[in-house]
């Protein structure tokens, strides 16, 4: 960290607690790092040879952006932890992502269309914070929001290729949709934490960012000849700590080494 | 083998300007998506600044069994490199 934040992070928990500054940045940070460690499942996997080292940079590219929120995290939180210990040795009931990105991967289409329906709200998002009055938070999203906007523009194409591809793509397409659709309403579902942290002008609320978010997703769908289910009811919950039994495995194979062998590093 | 990917020719350029260069290939349905693989394959490390893609087939070689008569001629002809000819010591370094 350079020397300027000392005074801009005092007024940055002026404007807003910092339980809910450090719960926010929790929100953001864990989202990519589940989300970071499901794609890195892929690695070695995906179909294609070129396929594989794409979903690897993504994977990359969000477990890099993690560092960085988290390191802030922990910086607001002011205890002392690290973006390590944060990722490393919190138990489950404290992770603060979305339930989407724990989502199992499922086939290629699964996990291409859980990674469209997240980018396109990781990208409204960020462009959200990019305007933060916290210009560390700023800072961040500003240096995410390049990398996302790539992974929005790669995860669209496919999209729309497998939808409007053959009808076994088509087929999987849809299902994965209908299947990912219910858990995309926690993106925009606002408590009283996002409500301090918006009031403060730290973070987009929520719910403003479903407009754009939905401009884009009918839009894909529209190309990708999918049709866009009726239901509004949503899966909630990752947010505040309740999580499914997916997070748990996740966890345990993402933390092994340092709760095996805790401080090692190489 | 009509299912597989055809073969995309990847030509980067530097971040030092210049030409683009030719890095290697890859698969890809169409020009657009090799372009993206080509992002993700051969630009991880900073690489470039601009990327070429051009099909593997829509490459014309020349036959290596034509080496002689297309190489061989011009090694006799050292008068056309530039160090054949003495420059005058006031020009200086080129």
């Amino acid at each position: 960290m350079s020397s300027l934040p000392e005074m801009t992070h005092a007024a940055a928990t002026d404007r807003v607690s910092r339980e809910a500054l450090f719960e926010g940045l929790l929100r953001i940070g864990d989202s990519a790092l589940i989300l970071g460690h499901r794609v890195s499942e892929w690695c070695g996997h995906a179909p294609a040879l070129e396929e594989d080292i794409a979903l690897a940079n993504v994977a990359l590219d969000l477990i890099g952006q993690t560092q960085l929120w988290l390191e802030l995290a922990g910086t607001v939180e002011g205890k002392g932890r690290s973006a390590d210990d944060l990722a490393y040795l919190r138990d489950a009931w404290d992770f603060r992502n979305l339930l989407i990105c724990e989502r199992p991967n499922g086939d290629f289409g699964h996990t291409l269309m859980r990674q469209f329906l997240f980018d396109a709200y990781h990208h409204e998002l960020l462009k959200g914070l990019s305007a933060s009055s916290d210009p560390r938070v700023a800072e961040i999203a500003a240096k995410a929001g390049k990398e996302v906007a790539y992974h929005l523009e790669r995860s669209s194409d496919l999209v729309v290729r497998l939808g409007d591809g053959t009808e076994e793509s088509h087929r999987r397409m849809q299902e994965a949709l209908e299947a990912l659709w219910p858990y995309t309403g926690e993106m925009f579902l606002r408590d009283d934490k996002d409500a301090e942290l918006a009031d403060a002008g730290i973070a987009p609320d929520p719910a403003s960012l479903r407009p754009a978010w939905e401009r884009t997703v009918r839009e894909v769908m529209t190309d990708a000849t999918l049709q866009v289910p009726d239901s509004t009811f949503a899966h909630k919950g990752g947010k505040q700590g309740i999580h499914s039994e997916y997070l748990g495995y996740i966890l345990a194979e993402m933390q092994f080494l340092q709760r095996a062998y805790p401080g090692a590093s190489w | 083998m009509s299912k597989e990917w055809p073969l995309w020719e990847v030509f980067i350029r530097g971040q030092h300007g210049l030409n683009h260069r030719h890095v290697g290939s890859l698969h890809a349905p169409d020009a657009e998506m090799a372009i993206m693989n080509a992002r993700d394959v051969y630009t991880r490390r900073n690489e470039g600044v601009s990327i070429w893609v051009v099909r593997s087939s829509d490459i014309t070689a020349s036959s290596p069994s034509d080496k002689g008569p297309l190489f061989e001629p011009s090694n006799a002809k050292i008068y056309r490199h530039p160090t054949f000819f003495d420059i005058p010591e006031d020009v200086g370094h080129m």
